[in-house]
């Protein structure tokens, strides 16, 4: 069932959790909300669910105006945080709880099918607490989806997993998600996470959703420097547009003569104008790395690129890739991931190199951003 | 981790160090276990009067006075009512704490509940007007509620003691249940709604389970409290309302009975009893799930 | 929070189609009305949850101190009955005759105290970090002795101390009585009917109320907090007092409140293990209202132990600076 939020938004006190926000989420499909801890994702969740009264705005479930709705009585169900089983009860009556409130005696057959679809079959007599994390998980995932919610939400489901185990949960999730087939809305601060699952992610900053979109679509056209720095890592250059060459913008990367092009479809910013300020970006695996003694040989094939000269500062081996970080005159600390293919033994820390990429894996920004946000240095 | 860098000479003088002060070892053990030791002298102390309540409930004393060891009996056990009015006290007393339970835990889980889960003006009054009993000496209490009913001229007696047991109960009631109202996961609350809970079943069957060892603790508080009290009780009893407690008082004056060693040795031991198959009940549920 | 009639957030205007929610109005989803009138309701549930043990405290625990404060200015006697004539010689009367009582009080229930964190902190101690799995056993241990009615195990206290008992027997044989009754605790070779006898089962009495707040807080402590302490080249004397110690304050002040404001107002204590030399400003209290029938002097009595009590542990909890006692 559709799911669509007009003009939602939530204010405790004086402090603006989620700004009016409209918002849809068709059917069938597995939507990510993605975002830093207080971005107003889990609010926005929790106000799909009925356990959070919006400040303003309505709530549709398909044709169904369900925003005054208490939670008990939308066809909604949700994956805790920290999963929220009873304590009290075992694991087969924390499935079957759903299915009781609603009136339904006979329930075992249903809970034992649902502890088999979760693999959870031969633990249905124990108590939460005597649960790994992992088999937790499970139960609420189970105890959720039992009753056949026409959305299910899961707030932050895998967070409490450790990274193996969150690896496999995803990929399950995923599964269980094609093999029942409803809508499910995912909110998670880890984007790896969001764009495995997810069709659709909704990046949220500060109560506001800044980019929506299919996660290679965010993640190759992002439109925002929080939705480029918050997704991956990107490389920023304040630029000026010089001039425009049909269908390429010509830049020059602020107080140096490094000449700089993109197709103009991938600048942000709407209607550029020669003169204006703009943040170049690159992703850092788009970038290819040579010596600068090398700099000029197949020159032909790539004269179109974008080259930009610096010094290493320091190298890293990640095991499938090395991560370089080059100090350049338009920016420092440019980052730059190479394939573990064909070492070049000379590319070490002191070393004068050349950076090449496609003008077709760039992106320009809005300069009236702060280039820092979505960082690490920016949550600090 | 350091033994690689230890030189040999170095540990040819550590080594035998503990040989040459024999008396060493014997101190050590003390130094290391002093705290076990000083904890068991602390529970000797607490326990003492116990064991020689038990002991004496054996005795069969000279005078009217059991204060002093001369034969062992049985006498007392084999007849626990044969002093006059005291089983009669000891059935008030029991009954006054079982209603004083009943109304102070059922008054204390609501306060409990208004205090714990909701925001409202008048909040700190409450919480106020909730520790201030605890933090006021008995016999202050005591005396001024006896002034209040003597200035309205309600005559002492059954109701007047249960009213000033409720009275003292309801604080401790409250503080037990709102610490374990507040310890609880407000989520798994929500949780019963998200399944379709309304707020009468989330209530009973998420809310009530999960608080109810906090509801169970504060009414065997309040009884034992109850069923223990003589200060507020003695400033607020009538002439014909001898609880358990008053009576070993004028006992104390007159003569103790051995009966009431045994009394007391009956209640230590069934209230352990109770505590320890309780413990092992749950101990049992717990390795067999 | 908010009132009812909120409209959609100025932001986005409100959406045509249906009724923007909480507007009160009747609107086409009846969950929405619904939601709204229960909201009202909802802010008057802490009262009504409140309104049995508010009400009960207030006629049954404040209004009697407005009786007692009228009691305590009044002036007659029994037979001719008492009328308020604002007379605070019921003040100074007490004080200037029970000054020894006010005192004494104050001075066994501070000993008590004392001895009970001394004696209390390394059981406490033990049950939290020691006593392994005996840890649940040894906590029933401490709770125990209140199953048998403690007016019964105070006189068992008779006992233990008795002239010809074991322990005044070997105190006198190492002549540690003398020294007591050097100092005034003890007199003519005996222990009952002295100030220790009071102080000790004023102690004893207690001693439960202090070992189970210090437990709680101590229980609360996070073993690695030793290990780091140890690490950083703590001595185990000084883990205990720059980390352990700091840490259960709060169980330290619950603990010593709840001795020494009951001690200070005990008369039991004093009247079957003292002498009328040290009798409290209980007992007076006490004999005053149900012996004497001298209703004001009791009512003036216990409303300077209640003001003492009030400016001690306020200056303590100051000092102390826990707020979060409750």
């Amino acid at each position: 069932m559709t799911i669509t939020l007009t003009g939602i938004s939530k204010v405790f006190g004086d402090f603006t959790a989620v700004h009016p926000l409209d918002l849809t989420i068709p059917e069938g499909s597995f939507f990510a909300l993605l975002g830093a801890s207080g971005c107003g994702k889990t609010t926005t969740l929790r106000m799909i669910a009925g356990l959070e009264e919006p400040t303003g705005g309505s709530i549709r479930l398909g044709d169904e105006d369900i925003t005054g709705l208490p939670p008990h009585k939308r066809p909604v169900n949700t994956v805790f945080q920290n999963y929220a089983l009873f304590p009290h009860l075992d694991v087969s009556e924390n499935v079957a709880f759903g299915l009781r409130r609603r009136g339904i005696t006979s329930v075992r057959k249903q809970v034992e099918e649902m502890l088999e679809l979760v693999e959870l079959g031969q633990l249905a007599k124990r108590k939460p607490r005597q649960l790994s994390g992992g088999q937790q998980q499970r139960v609420a995932l189970a105890r959720a989806l039992i009753n056949r919610p026409q959305v299910l939400l899961l707030d932050e489901p895998l967070g409490a997993l450790d990274l193996k185990l969150r690896r496999q949960m995803q990929l399950e999730l995923k599964r269980i998600q094609t093999e029942v087939g409803i809508t499910f809305v995912h909110v998670t601060h880890d984007q790896e996470e969001a764009m495995t699952m997810a069709d659709t992610v909704a990046v949220m900053n500060a109560g506001r959703v800044e980019q929506l979109g299919a996660p290679d679509e965010l993640y190759e056209r992002p439109r925002s420097t929080f939705v480029a720095n918050f997704l991956g890592t990107s490389n920023l250059i304040e630029a000026e547009i010089t001039e425009t060459e049909g269908e390429y913008l010509l830049l020059k990367a602020v107080g140096t003569d490094t000449a700089l092009r993109l197709p103009a479809e991938r600048c942000a910013v709407e209607d550029p104008q020669a003169g204006g300020k703009v943040l170049v970006g690159v992703r850092p695996e788009k970038i290819t790395l040579a010596h600068a003694e090398d700099a000029d040989t197949g020159s032909g094939k790539g004269s179109a690129d974008n080259r930009l000269s610096g010094r290493i500062r320091d190298a890293g081996y990640l095991g499938v890739s090395m991560q370089y970080v080059v100090d350049t005159p338009v920016c420092p600390e440019f980052s730059v991931y190479e394939q573990n293919v064909e070492r070049d033994a000379r590319l070490a820390p002191g070393a004068e190199v050349v950076m090449r990429w496609r003008p077709a894996h760039t992106f320009a920004l809005d300069a009236a951003q702060d280039a820092d946000a979505g960082t690490l240095e920016d949550s600090l | 981790m350091s033994a690689p860098t230890v030189s040999p000479s170095a540990s040819a003088q550590t080594s035998p160090a503990p040989a040459r002060k024999p008396g060493s070892a014997p101190l050590r053990w003390l130094r290391r276990n002093a705290v076990v030791l000083a904890g068991a002298a602390s529970l000797v102390y607490l326990l003492l009067p116990n064991a020689v309540v038990m002991l004496f409930s054996f005795n069969k004393p000279a005078g009217r006075f059991n204060y002093e060891w001369r034969t062992f009996s049985t006498d007392a056990w084999t007849d626990p009512c044969g002093v006059a009015d005291m089983c009669g006290s000891l059935a008030l007393s029991l009954q006054i704490g079982l209603l004083a339970t009943v109304f102070a835990t059922a008054f204390g889980t609501f306060a409990a509940f208004a205090l714990a889960r909701y925001r409202f003006r008048g909040k700190g009054t409450g919480n106020a007007l909730i520790f201030l009993p605890m933090a006021m000496p008995e016999v202050v209490m005591g005396a001024s509620l006896g002034t209040l009913f003597l200035n309205t001229r309600v005559a002492f007696g059954f109701v007047t003691i249960l009213i000033a047991h409720i009275m003292f109960c309801l604080s401790f009631v409250v503080v037990a249940v709102k610490a374990r109202v507040m310890s609880m996961d407000p989520r798994l609350e929500e949780a019963a709604r998200d399944l379709y809970a309304g707020p009468v079943q989330t209530f009973l069957r998420v809310t009530l389970p999960l608080a109810a060892p906090g509801i169970a603790a504060g009414a065997m508080l309040s009884f034992a409290l109850s069923f223990d009290d003589f200060i507020i009780t003695q400033f607020n009893a009538g002439p014909s309302t001898v609880t358990f407690p008053v009576f070993v008082w004028g006992a104390a004056q007159r003569g103790v009975p051995v009966q009431v060693n045994v009394i007391g040795t009956a209640m230590f031991l069934i209230a352990v009893a109770i505590v320890l198959g309780g413990r092992i009940a749950s101990g049992r549920r717990r390795r067999q799930a | 929070m908010s009132a009812p009639a909120v409209p959609a957030s100025a932001g986005a205007p409100p959406p045509s189609g249906p009724e923007p929610h909480g507007s009160g109005s009747s609107g086409p989803s009846d969950g929405a009305v619904a939601g709204a009138a229960a909201r009202p309701r909802r802010r008057l549930t802490p009262y009504w949850l409140l309104l049995p043990a508010g009400l009960w405290l207030a006629v049954f625990f404040v209004a009697p101190f407005f009786y007692q404060a009228s009691t305590s200015v009044q002036s007659g006697s029994l037979e001719e009955g008492f009328r308020v004539t604002w007379d605070f010689t019921n003040y100074t009367d007490a004080l200037a005759t029970y000054a020894p009582h006010f005192l004494r009080s104050f001075l066994y229930a501070a000993s008590a105290t004392v001895l009970c964190l001394l004696i209390g902190y390394p059981l406490a101690y033990m049950i939290a970090f020691r006593a392994g799995r005996w840890r649940g056993l040894l906590l029933v241990m401490v709770i125990a002795p209140f199953f048998t009615s403690f007016l019964i195990r105070t006189l068992a206290w008779k006992t233990i101390l008795s002239d010809a008992g074991p322990v005044v027997g070997v105190l006198k044989s190492v002549h540690i009585l003398d020294v007591t009754s050097q100092l005034g605790l003890t007199g003519d070779e005996r222990l009952l009917a002295t100030p220790l006898a009071v102080v000790c089962g004023l102690t004893y009495n207690f001693l439960p109320f202090m070992i189970l707040p210090l437990y709680s807080s101590l229980e609360r402590i996070d073993l690695s907090l030793h290990e780091a302490a140890r690490d950083l080249y703590a001595k185990p004397a000084t883990v205990f007092r720059k980390v352990t110690f700091p840490l259960s304050l709060p169980g330290v002040v619950a603990g010593t409140l709840l001795t020494f404001i009951p001690a200070s107002g005990d008369y039991i204590n004093a009247q079957l293990l003292g002498s009328p030399n040290t009798q409290m400003v209980g007992n007076a209290i006490q004999k005053q209202f149900l012996n004497v029938l001298d209703y004001p002097a009791a009512a003036a009595m216990s409303f300077i132990l209640m003001a003492i009590i009030l400016i001690v542990v306020s200056v303590y909890m100051r000092k102390a600076g826990t707020e979060e006692l409750v």
